[in-house]
């Protein structure tokens, strides 16, 4: 029987770790520019769009991430697009980082004083101009450290997408944990990988929180 | 091209489905129990326990709070029994939900016991409670009331990641969904009823959380 050792499981661990990375970061840019948009629709649509960004919202945050995948990749083979696991994987990912962070925004616009919208309104500014010179630039400083938290949260959610087939660490553990029959040693190795790639993240968003929020305590 | 649902064959199996509701909610109701439990304890230790007690719970909140709780869940059904634990799959999962929920709570009640004002604590001790009366019914209380919301919203996010425990063949609602769609191959239907079910139990467990948190825990 062939032996592996410690460095065999860990070399194809790591490879497969890309995957995990590419993905997270692909779910985090992505979900950022459609959070984003949904952000700028609830705030300058009527309550028209509030009403649909919420029920979006509510529907990410209410469902099962499991859910969201399969429906993904059994929903898109449905309307004809032949799709892979990845493309599935990154849709579901991308709308529920979309969901979460739109959400996360949200609270750090509705956080600036309502005395800076009032000010700058007397001063003649247009609804967009007090987005972009005065509202936006204190909420981005209030945002960043939850942000940055949640990267951690997607990349945790990643581990998931293994479920409908895309081999990324966890359903590389699996297949390793199968082929070597060290299912302790595998998956030791596979959690001690995520707590490399998380640890650091959550770490800097504790740093940034204390940064920018130390003077209010 | 038409797209014909067939969402009958889905409903028809419904007594699949309630068992999957059961066993969610069962695994929800034995992880919020205990787990919040585990995260008093923990909490406790981490913020006014003995020095050397403090190092190993961090340890463990950080290690579960930087790992996917599908890998735990891997770890303890798939990983311990190489280690000679052999657990069946509901026990790993009741034991990693719990051992999870653990972690997340203790981070968010160590915030509400640290938020309380030290005059509470001195005006009690200088009414002679004992230590444990100062922390059960002098600091705990308000610190659960405080951060009741981020808990109800813990919970509701453990509820939902229970989804996961159906790949270690627990029969929860994902299994039944996953289940029914093998018979039928009705794929979009049978995850579109789950995936709704699972949002009315989320909305549920919240009403249902925040109604017993002020009679139960912690008081108006």
């Amino acid at each position: 029987m062939v032996d592996f050792t410690l460095w065999d499981i860990l070399r194809n661990l790591l490879l497969a770790a890309r995957w995990t990375v590419v993905l997270s970061l692909i779910a985090f840019v992505g979900g950022g520019l459609v959070g984003g948009l949904l952000l700028v629709a609830r705030l300058t649509g009527g309550r028209a769009a509030e009403h649909a960004v919420g029920l979006y919202v509510q529907v990410f945050q209410g469902t099962p991430l499991l859910m969201q995948l399969f429906l993904s990749y059994f929903g898109l083979a449905l309307v004809g697009l032949n799709v892979s696991a990845w493309t599935s994987a990154a849709v579901a990912l991308t709308l529920y980082t979309s969901a979460f962070l739109v959400e996360i925004w949200r609270g750090c616009v509705a956080s600036v004083p309502k005395g800076q919208w009032e000010a700058s309104g007397s001063l003649a500014l247009s609804f967009g101009e007090q987005m972009r010179h005065v509202i936006l630039p204190q909420a981005i400083r209030i945002a960043t450290a939850p942000t940055v938290g949640f990267l951690v949260q997607v990349v945790k959610g990643t581990a998931l997408a293994s479920v409908i087939g895309f081999v990324e660490l966890t359903k590389a553990g699996g297949m390793i944990a199968n082929t070597t029959f060290k299912p302790f040693a595998v998956f030791a190795c596979v959690a001690l990988i995520y707590f490399v790639l998380c640890f650091p993240v959550s770490l800097y968003a504790q740093y940034l929180e204390r940064k920018f929020h130390g003077h209010r305590r | 091209m038409r797209i014909e649902f067939d969402f009958m064959a889905v409903l028809s199996q419904w007594p699949l489905l309630a068992t999957g509701v059961a066993w969610t909610l069962a695994l929800t109701a034995v992880a919020t129990v205990v787990g919040m439990a585990v995260g008093i304890a923990c909490a406790w230790a981490r913020a006014s326990g003995p020095a050397a007690l403090r190092w190993p719970v961090g340890a463990y909140v950080e290690l579960i709070r930087n790992t996917p709780f599908i890998v735990q869940l891997f770890f303890i059904f798939f990983g311990l029994p190489a280690a000679g634990v052999k657990l069946s799959p509901e026990t790993a999962s009741f034991i990693a939900m719990v051992m999870n929920l653990g972690a997340y709570s203790t981070e968010i009640i160590r915030a509400g016991i640290l938020a309380t004002p030290r005059g509470q604590v001195e005006a009690a001790v200088s009414l002679a409670l004992s230590r444990v009366q100062v922390f059960t019914r002098v600091v705990l209380p308000p610190a659960l009331r405080k951060v009741w919301p981020a808990m109800v919203s813990q919970i509701v996010i453990v509820m939902l990641g229970s989804a996961v425990c159906s790949q270690i063949s627990v029969q929860d609602l994902s299994y039944a969904a996953n289940l029914i769609q093998s018979r039928n191959f009705r794929a979009f239907e049978s995850f579109i009823v789950a995936t709704a079910i699972y949002l009315v139990l989320s909305i549920a467990l919240r009403r249902l959380l925040h109604w017993i948190g002020p009679r139960f825990l912690f008081g108006r």
